[in-house]
């Protein structure tokens, strides 16, 4: 079966590239551009004697993924300056936590919007000052916003009116609608200074946050990329002696160890990434749908398996809120109001 | 997947359709274009059934590739060239890092190269091609390189999309009918034909030039020109650069050379002859 495998097999062992045809490497590069995750893979490669044109292009996502990187740090410093006023120092979360913190998981890595994480009894603050600071609403009817404010873990996102960068202020890390109740409080509590005034999550929250991601939010659309933000975490948390003890804790406190255990399961399958075996437990028979999913894509950077995808599009949607209360939500936006 | 690879220049594709018909014109189309090197292409372009039952029933193509915009509108099979072509030029306005672009056509004569921004209906494709038939190299139709370490032009000879009447003028001045693709009446840009540049321009697609002249043209009016300031011409190229912003420091530093250093001025003209005349008058200015 063709699929996305030879982006996990290249990631894991870089130096099997070498042994690659001239199509082997388009494929590469294709199935890593729709999984964005060429940066990620240019770094990975970087160094290994390759013939030029291809050098090259891995020269060029290199590049890319510079610039991206200086534009992400960027906004997190504007973040920074409209929240320090007000004495809030937000936690980011993700790839600009990834990049501000120097994690090897921000190496090369796709930085999308800014995400950050306030304390819920500080929102309004932070929404005042970013709005202050030029932010605008991108969602403005009234259902959206009452909808993103009841249920969700964020506000509605917010966009620069001259730069054109988003921000999602997060007070939790799942919609409150979700089954599964992570402690926000205790997230904010263990999180760690990494700059005046800006705060990332501890490792063990880092990885649980990570999981919730990829597992018990969204439809694993780039998955792919989630698990290997997670392996490039995991390997280098586990260094420290107690870390996979916390980890279990934290992810127990969270609510959240059934996803960590699966998210560690599946890592070492697609990435060989050295996990605890005692928190990422038995192989389950579903682990295989899940790895399905996440390779899903062929050599021409084409979604496949409709029906996995499909699959995972309906969980999403069911691990996110109650059947009746998504009828009503599809139907209220079916309805265009 | 049908499939061709080729290269154009600076960037080799690899082009993919889940129908045989748009991949034996884009054949026809680029006879004479050499393979990726070492036969690694860098770029994915493909066209695909929007939802899987569009590849048979009622057919329509979706444009995309490694880099894609979202909501871009499906097109009929019968235009499927059209869509590969479209495909492909978005995986260089979205996708390009090496050189900073302008949407322009561009020809060149005793290593000068003249650069024709432009919107669709300007007449730059028209202007270029007809230049490249007459003692000119045709360099680009559609997007022009600037290597920012030197602030040469990389020759970028895609086929040249003629559209309208731009047809016919075509036709009557290149008698060899292989180097035109199929004609493609009514599709979203009018009716359209694509020419394949000449052996000369295909030849020569690694041999880069210096800009000595932009002229920016508007078909369809009275002969008239005027001169245009450098800060106007910084704006109008920068609008026009699909990659100015992705290249940050380096794009703004070539950006700024070619505005501050070549050139500029904008001339309307009314038919193909005048325009040429215009072009010639302003190329003796300059000693191209």
């Amino acid at each position: 079966m063709k699929d996305a495998r030879p982006l996990a097999v290249a990631l894991t062992d870089p130096r099997s590239v070498l042994r690659l045809s001239a199509d082997g490497w388009t494929n590469l590069l294709a199935i890593a551009r729709a999984e964005r995750l060429d940066g990620s893979l240019a770094y990975r490669l970087a160094d290994l004697p390759l013939p030029e044109a291809i050098s090259r292009t891995l020269e060029d996502a290199r590049a890319q993924a510079a610039f991206g990187r200086t534009q992400a740090l960027w906004e997190v410093e504007m973040a920074r300056r409209a929240l320090a006023p007000a004495g809030i120092a937000p936690i980011l979360l993700k790839g600009s936590a990834f990049a501000f913190a120097g994690l090897p998981a921000g190496v090369g890595r796709l930085v999308g919007d800014l995400d950050i994480l306030v304390p819920r009894d500080r929102l309004d603050d932070t929404e005042a000052a970013l709005l202050d600071a030029g932010f605008e609403w991108v969602k403005t009817s009234d259902y959206d916003q009452g909808y993103y404010r009841r249920w969700m873990h964020e506000l509605p996102p917010l966009v620069h009116a001259e730069r054109g960068s988003m921000i999602d202020v997060h007070h939790t890390i799942l919609p409150l609608t979700a089954k599964r109740t992570p402690d926000a409080a205790a997230l904010i509590a263990d999180s760690i200074e990494a700059g005046p005034g800006l705060r990332i999550l501890s490792p063990a929250d880092m990885i649980v946050h990570a999981a919730t991601h990829l597992l018990a939010d969204g439809d694993l659309a780039g998955g792919l990329r989630n698990l290997w933000d997670i392996d490039r975490l995991l390997r280098i948390f586990a260094t420290s002696s107690d870390f996979w003890k916390k980890l279990g804790a934290r992810a127990q406190l969270h609510d959240m160890r059934e996803p960590v255990a699966l998210a560690l399961r599946l890592t070492d399958h697609v990435f060989a990434t050295p996990v605890e075996p005692w928190l990422a437990g038995h192989k389950r028979k579903r682990d295989a749908m899940f790895i399905r999913r996440l390779l899903a894509r062929d050599g021409w950077g084409r979604p496949i398996r409709p029906i996995t995808r499909l699959g995972f599009y309906v969980r999403s949607h069911a691990m996110r809120m109650p059947p009746l209360m998504l009828a009503r939500h599809l139907w209220t936006k079916a309805r265009g109001i | 997947m049908h499939a061709l690879s080729l290269r154009v220049g600076a960037i080799s594709y690899r082009v993919g359709s889940a129908w045989p018909g748009p991949i034996a014109a884009l054949r026809h189309l680029y006879a004479g274009y050499p393979a990726p090197e070492a036969g690694f292409a860098e770029v994915t372009a493909r066209i695909d059934p929007p939802r899987p039952w569009r590849r048979w029933i009622r057919p329509q193509v979706a444009i995309g590739g490694d880099h894609s915009l979202p909501d871009t509108v499906p097109m009929a099979l019968r235009h499927g060239l059209l869509a590969a072509e479209m495909a492909m030029n978005m995986q260089v306005a979205l996708g390009e890092r090496r050189h900073l672009l302008l949407h322009a056509a561009a020809v060149e004569r005793g290593g000068k190269v003249l650069i024709l921004p432009g919107e669709s209906g300007s007449g730059k494709s028209t202007l270029a091609a007809l230049l490249g038939e007459s003692g000119w190299r045709l360099m680009s139709d559609e997007f022009v390189m600037i290597d920012p370490a030197d602030g040469t032009a990389q020759p970028f000879p895609r086929a040249i999309s003629l559209k309208n009447g731009a047809i016919a003028e075509m036709e009557t001045h290149i008698a060899d009918p292989a180097r035109f693709g199929p004609h493609l009446s009514q599709t979203p840009k009018g009716d359209l034909r694509h020419l394949r540049p000449n052996a000369e321009a295909i030849a020569r697609m690694d041999e880069p030039a210096t800009p000595a002249l932009i002229l920016f043209p508007s078909f369809g009016f009275e002969p008239a020109s005027d001169g245009i300031s450098r800060s106007e011409l910084f704006a109008r190229l920068t609008e026009g650069s699909t990659n100015y912003v992705a290249l940050g420091q380096a794009g703004f530093e070539t950006m700024i050379r070619l505005a501050e250093t070549i050139p500029a001025a904008r001339f309307a003209y009314p038919d193909s002859a005048t325009g040429i005349a215009i072009v010639e008058q302003f190329c003796a200015e300059v000693g191209i």
